[in-house]
């Protein structure tokens, strides 16, 4: 057999991959541009990358789920510089007003010239940790609680509430997961991840993560936490996952001795789907300001359930009783937070007093 | 020039690229919510389809067909292919920026489209000199645009006028359409032909 199509097909590939080499280099080259974020910090960087891009390399970990293919619309990101019109990728993710208040999605804008940014502070503030896993355990059939100690000596400075994005290995995507553990425990964190049928990372989780791998986590995220300063009464409202958030508000108020009145009302289908159950009745045990008020919604017969049953904002709506000196701090399904929110302000709460995470 | 023009015309109306070969129809279905989309799309897809022409002939009839390499057609068009979608995405964007903004969103997808691909491949089953092949690939092009903007325009219509099932609605009444207005097309049969 001839070896000259070979060599020509060889010749071909590296004609092309030299021209567009080349082409690239003439053409898409737009020498040092500075980025400044928050009228703070400037980096330079040779242009003609995504902004998201000279994040990740500057080590400014801002949420960002997709790995910057504009599927998941977190990396928004306030740019004060005009970088032309918003592309349509970008347009499922961005509405009217955040349009008009500058607001991109960092992995579509290429950095082209010098550019100025803003976005939230504390954003400067995350990170990226290396960690190991030390303790997978399932929870109910579908919901494992994962333990990851920092590798390094430091801790994860967090507020409870607050949630980390864990690295899909041999991906550059990422996943949000809530902190279900307290600050206190900083050097090591505690997470709660239900399996999602068809998932990339609750599969993976679920099925290959053992104890001993390491994993990388940024964070931490988020602006639904416990407001320390508050000292009003509070309602929680979970369900599934949703769980994971309140364990670790509830794992900083315990570790302040419970100084406020609490209620936790939990969510789940049946019996099954119940998990942290007997901690948290100990909790409340043991301390008179706090109840734990578990429902379900179609509990089975072998369940002998004797608690709370229906949808979880139905007990909600029979078991508080006036809400205008209350907070509350929600996290759910879309479905479950919009109709806690319609029975909570029905009850007098303020807007402003009802903090939700949704997912 | 008859035969070009002849072959221009087909390649829009007789022998239409979407509508009598199917090829091409992932962004049809999924592009032809909005008019304008359509139309950008249409426009990039006649650019790069035209151009990929342009490169993919003398590839293959100076460099392919000498050497004995003709097997490795498919492989050579396809790498062709993507590095001219690149290419013209780096000249537009150094050059023209705005346009780049308008249809950069679409260039990659034309890269994986196989209505570019099939092109390279009837160039050389119909054995087309290199003229016959640029008006070939254009006028398959503009043929393409024409479907893909009709069934937009259908589709628009449709939201206003009709109360498509459940079950229908997007990608399956679409393609009924196209079903519809490919059997139109059958009208056009015989007044031209190309081998």
């Amino acid at each position: 057999m001839s070896l000259v199509p070979l060599i020509v097909m060889v010749a071909i590939l590296v004609a092309i991959s030299v021209i567009l080499s080349v082409a690239r280099r003439l053409l898409v080259d737009y020498g040092e541009c500075r980025i400044t974020i928050n009228g703070q910090k400037t980096y330079t960087v040779r242009g003609g990358e995504t902004l998201l891009s000279y994040f990740i390399a500057n080590k400014i970990f801002i949420p960002s789920a997709c790995g910057g293919k504009s599927t998941c619309g977190f990396c928004k990101t306030r740019v004060l510089t005009d970088v032309g019109d918003l592309l349509p990728t970008e347009a499922v993710f961005i509405s009217p007003e955040e349009k008009s208040d500058g607001i991109r999605l960092a992995c579509q804008v290429k950095v082209k010239n010098d550019i100025e940014v803003r976005f939230p502070e504390y954003l400067l503030a995350t990170r990226e940790y290396h960690t190991r896993v030390e303790a997978v355990q399932a929870l109910t059939h579908d919901i494992k609680h994962l333990r990851l100690r920092l590798e390094s000596s430091d801790a994860v400075a967090f507020k409870p509430g607050q949630y980390i994005q864990f690295k899909i290995p041999g991906t550059e995507e990422f996943r949000a997961y809530s902190i279900a553990s307290g600050p206190s425990l900083a050097s090591a964190l505690e997470l709660v991840v239900r399996l999602v049928p068809g998932g990339l990372c609750s599969t993976y989780i679920h099925e290959i993560l053992k104890e001993g791998d390491r994993v990388t986590i940024t964070g931490p995220y988020g602006d639904f936490f416990l407001r320390e300063d508050s000292t009003k009464e509070m309602v929680c409202i979970a369900g599934g996952c949703g769980m994971a958030p309140i364990r670790s508000i509830l794992s900083r108020l315990q570790e302040n001795g419970m100084p406020r009145k609490a209620t936790y009302f939990f969510g789940a289908r049946s019996k099954e789907d119940l998990f942290y159950t007997e901690e948290l009745k100990d909790l409340a045990r043991r301390y008179p300001n706090f109840r734990y008020v578990p429902a379900l919604s179609e509990p089975k017969p072998t369940d002998q359930w004797e608690g709370e049953v229906g949808l979880i904002t139905q007990v909600v709506e029979r078991c508080v009783g006036d809400g205008s000196n209350a907070e509350a701090y929600l996290c759910g399904p879309q479905p479950m937070i919009d109709a806690s929110l319609r029975v909570l302000t029905g009850k007098g709460m303020r807007k402003e007093d009802i903090l939700y995470d949704k997912f | 020039m008859g035969e070009m023009i002849t072959i221009l015309l087909a390649a829009i109306f007789t022998h239409n690229i979407a509508l009598t070969y199917l090829l091409g129809w992932c962004p049809i279905i999924s592009l032809s919510r909005s008019l304008k989309t359509s139309f950008g799309m249409g426009i990039c897809v006649m650019i790069v389809m035209t151009l990929t022409a342009v490169v993919n002939w003398p590839i293959y009839y100076l460099i392919l067909v000498p050497a004995k390499a003709e097997f490795f057609s498919y492989v050579v068009f396809t790498i062709t292919i993507a590095a001219t979608v690149q290419l013209l995405e780096m000249f537009l964007e150094k050059f023209f920026p705005s346009l780049q903004t308008l249809f950069g969103v679409f260039l990659p997808l034309i890269a994986a489209n196989s209505i570019v691909l099939v092109i390279a491949l009837f160039m050389v089953l119909r054995n087309y000199s290199y003229a016959k092949t640029i008006f070939f690939a254009f006028g398959s092009a503009a043929g393409w645009t024409l479907a893909i903007v009709t069934v937009s325009a259908i589709r628009a219509k449709l939201v206003l006028i009709s109360d498509v099932p459940n079950g229908l609605k997007g990608g399956g009444i679409t393609l009924v359409t196209a079903g519809v207005m490919a059997l139109a097309f059958l009208g056009f049969a015989g007044m031209l032909g190309i081998q």
